[in-house]
């Protein structure tokens, strides 16, 4: 439990609330993000569970980019609040979206 | 010159496509799976022609995603076939498609620098859609086996998303 404490301290300290801290799951099945609109909050993780057999990548125009091998998994912690379009870099005609509230 | 490699091509699916098509015949399963593991061999052949010859940066990292994508997927088509105890049959659109791919290599191998890299990338775009096409009007409503059709439909959308990813590089030479 003391850990646990001294991280509740140190967050509150920080002003960040680890309690909140979400991970939210997007899977990739024959090129679709799933769910394709997820919604988040300043200091969420999502992570990628790629089950085809090619690579992707969640890139955002001027922005982040993950890489998400074939069969693997990808993340990312969210530091900015505001709407995101994300796609894959090697198939543009995949798409997803982020609503990161602060 | 840009137009050659897409007329090659229309003429090529109207020439292969077309005698099944007046004998109201549709390819078999055997037939359409070597009609797409050819397909996706051929692009690999383009694609490590353009690693061993362009010093593009873009291109060369394009070349590398379409050889590991058309591996994959094509590793994937054998593995089906091997389970499904299908053997692909060599046909007229195959040998088609493997004889303008041959042309196309050729024409590629004699040029250079930014001529090679422009041809090459204007070629992807229009094999992609010329692949694509065949794929939405032949090969998927033609495929009997429900597994096949499902491959199929998966590589159209991978193959929809090379030929976007293409268009995206071609733009970038401009």
């Amino acid at each position: 439990m003391r850990p646990q404490l001294l991280g509740s301290a140190l967050a509150l300290a920080l002003g960040v609330s680890p309690a909140c801290a979400a991970t939210i799951e997007v899977t990739i099945d024959k090129l679709v993000f799933s769910p394709a609109t997820v919604q988040a909050k300043v200091g969420d993780t999502i992570e990628w569970t790629n089950k085809d057999i090619l690579a992707h990548t969640a890139t955002v125009k001027g922005g982040w980019d993950v890489m998400i091998p074939a069969k693997s998994k990808g993340k990312i912690t969210l530091k900015a609040a505001g709407a995101v379009d994300y796609f894959c870099r090697f198939h543009p005609n995949m798409n997803g979206h982020i609503e990161v509230a602060p | 010159m840009f137009m050659r490699p897409t007329a090659a091509l229309a003429a090529l699916f109207l020439i292969s496509t077309a005698p099944l098509a007046l004998a109201a015949e549709k390819p078999t399963d055997p037939q359409i799976a070597h009609i797409a593991y050819t397909a996706g061999t051929i692009d690999i052949e383009a694609a490590k022609l353009a690693i061993e010859k362009s010093k593009n940066k873009e291109i060369v990292a394009f070349a590398k995603d379409m050889e590991r994508d058309h591996e994959a997927v094509n590793k994937q088509a054998l593995d089906l076939v091997k389970k499904l105890k299908v053997t692909p049959e060599d046909n007229d659109t195959s040998k088609a498609l493997a004889k303008a791919a041959k042309e196309e290599r050729a024409k590629l191998a004699k040029l250079k620098g930014a001529d090679f890299d422009r041809a090459y990338i204007e070629n992807e775009v229009a094999y992609h859609k010329q692949v694509n096409g065949a794929l939405e009007t032949l090969l998927i409503p033609s495929a009997s086996n429900a597994e096949l059709k499902s491959l199929l439909e998966t590589g159209l959308k991978i193959f929809q998303g090379h030929e976007q990813h293409a268009e995206h590089v071609a733009g970038m030479l401009k």
